[in-house]
């Protein structure tokens, strides 16, 4: 008797729990599918049952990538706002503070328009040697299937809205260089010829099928650059020099104290920083697989040696380690492990982050004082110097293991970085960040000039000194006394 | 009549505060301030740039106060303001020629 009640009971637990899974699974399940072929009476061959589990699988795998690269592109715009636009509006003084915030936030708009207008195809269609074609004018044709070129695994419109978020942050970074004294009108102009001069030809040429640079797509000099360390911070950093140079000091510059009105401003965005850019870089492996791990992995390590590296070298030059100096060697490490960060284990990571750190305190604490530039926010002794050590450090330790990236006819992975034993890759990062510093000299020159002759460039004497809030768009950042 | 000008460390604002209170004194206005005196400021560095601060935050307190009270507040502020480094800061004293409550006109020491 006990028997049979416990063998009833263990029916009633099958039961119920078959209907609780079927509920599931039916609840789970998308209206749209189609009712199994076994009801309409015929019974499927194996060939159709397989071609349907490779749809099934490849359906889950495109979800899967497609999830991460949209996470990823909404992470790297959080980077430009509000994370470069806290991270410099803290460093200026606080009758700029709106000013500042508004030049990142104009980068949002600004470049989202002109990236759909014409910017993308000028990247990314054809397969020119240094610039895109005119196929995608206007997005025509950039929907929902993917461009096996680029992402083979997820809609191809999912791959243009992450790499505009790129476009968007490099300009920004940029506008650190000419804080608190350039006209609106004339940064808007500025940046407008900026993107399609010097930002959609360097992303062409290494990330753009046919591109100088490209690694993986045929390029005369493969250059590696994972995540933009030339595209983006070489070229944003030397162009943020030349600006500095153009433009002239900030009135009162060096005499005058001009301290970081807000660190905690600066400390939030840096932190933003940080953790967008585990899309910036994770998110450029395209896919939600091993690569964007190992990534986000050194881009992590990468930023924490340099965190540590800078605020280190403070400590022993300066006798304390400082808030502003961790955050820095934070961001600097960040940069400096972009192009690297799909191609090295944590170790490396390590060392390119400990080298960055040092190597950026040393530019904007003593370099930039010999030569005496106003780079008010230290975009090229932060993103011009960490770029281009970390695209050459890049070509030192980028391996095999990580990333195969290079094959020989049979398939077989060749070493890729110098310790992996092909000495000719620094070569070629050589050759990256001498067309990246080229470019950027020579159409930020050339851009610069233009936009002085139209709009003029500096605002007046007493604008600067009322602070760009006011004489720039007639608003305070704080008014408390209301 | 005199009048109290009172410049001491924000940290000993409190103990100054209760101190002029359990004496007697009912009114005084408070205000942050910045200067120096023979305390020359900090430096501060911000990527290697140095920057003297030289103008320190303050507390300035005024009050008037009856002749006869006017030495007992001197004593209370200098005892609870004092901390024996430089930078406690300063008392000043003026002669005050008059007062006048606003809402009823009343004039000299009953107007405090």
């Amino acid at each position: 008797m006990p028997r049979l009640l416990s063998r009833l009971l263990l029916g009633l637990v099958l039961v119920v729990g078959l209907a609780a899974g079927r509920g599931l699974a039916q609840s789970s399940a998308p209206s749209d599918t189609p009712a199994p072929a076994s009801q309409a009476g015929a019974t499927p061959s194996t060939a159709d049952r397989l071609a349907q589990l490779e749809q099934q699988v490849a359906d889950a795998r495109s979800s899967g990538d497609n999830a991460w690269m949209l996470t990823s592109a909404a992470l790297v715009l959080m980077m430009t706002g509000p994370g470069l636009a806290l991270f410099y509006a803290g460093l200026v003084r606080k009758k700029n503070v709106l000013a500042t915030m508004m030049q990142s936030f104009a980068m949002m708009v600004l470049v989202t328009v002109l990236w759909a207008l014409f910017g993308y195809s000028l990247v990314f269609h054809g397969g020119g040697g240094f610039l895109g074609g005119l196929g995608y004018l206007f997005l025509k044709g950039v929907g929902a299937a993917p461009n096996p070129d680029y992402a083979a695994t997820i809609p191809q419109q999912t791959f243009m809205v992450y790499q505009l978020m790129f476009a968007i942050i490099t300009p920004g970074l940029i506008t650190g260089a000419f804080a608190e004294r350039m006209k609106f009108s004339a940064m808007l102009l500025f940046m407008t010829l900026w993107t399609i001069i010097v930002y959609d030809p360097m992303a062409h040429m290494v990330w753009g099928k046919g591109g100088l640079l490209n690694a993986a797509l045929g390029g005369a000099f493969p250059t590696l650059d994972f995540a933009g360390g030339t595209v983006v911070h070489v070229t944003s950093g030397v162009s943020a020099l030349v600006c500095a140079l153009y433009l002239g000091k900030r009135l009162g510059y060096p005499k005058e104290p001009m301290p970081p009105h807000s660190v905690v401003l600066s400390f939030i965005g840096a932190c933003l920083l940080w953790v967008g850019w585990f899309g910036f870089n994770a998110g450029s492996a395209l896919a939600a697989g091993s690569l964007a791990s190992s990534a986000f992995v050194a881009t992590h390590f990468g930023a924490a040696a340099a965190a540590l590296g800078w605020a280190g070298a403070e400590w022993l030059t300066r006798g304390k380690a400082s808030v502003l100096g961790a955050i820095s060697g934070a961001v600097a490490g960040l940069v400096a492990i972009t192009p690297a960060s799909g191609f090295v284990g944590p170790m490396p990571a390590l060392v390119i982050g400990l080298v960055a750190g040092v190597f950026c305190y040393f530019m904007v604490a003593k370099v930039k004082g010999l030569f005496g530039y106003d780079d008010s926010l230290d975009v090229f002794g932060v993103h011009g110097a960490g770029g281009t050590i970390g695209a050459l450090l890049t070509g030192v330790f980028a391996s095999q293991a990580v990333n195969a990236i290079y094959k020989d006819s049979k398939g077989n992975t060749l070493p890729v970085g110098l310790i992996d034993g092909n000495a000719h890759q620094l070569l070629n990062q050589f050759v990256g960040v001498i067309i990246a510093w080229a470019l950027a000299i020579v159409g930020t020159l050339v851009i610069l000039k233009i936009v002085d002759v139209v709009v003029g460039l500096r605002v007046p004497a007493e604008h600067e000194i009322q602070g760009l809030d006011l004489s720039q768009h007639g608003e305070e950042g704080y008014n408390l006394e209301v | 009549m005199k009048k109290i000008e009172a410049i001491i460390q924000p940290s000993r604002f409190d103990s100054v505060k209760d101190a002029l209170h359990e004496i007697g004194v009912e009114g005084m206005t408070v205000l942050e301030v910045r200067g120096h005196g023979r305390q020359k400021g900090h430096t501060e560095f911000y990527r290697g740039n140095e920057y003297t601060v030289d103008l320190l935050p303050k507390i300035k307190i005024e009050m008037v106060v009856p002749d006869a009270l006017a030495e007992q507040a001197v004593q209370a502020i200098l005892k609870a303001a004092k901390t024996g480094k430089i930078g406690d800061g300063k008392v000043f004293l003026t002669h005050v020629d008059d007062a006048i409550r606003i809402r009823n006109d009343e004039r000299g020491d009953a107007a405090l």
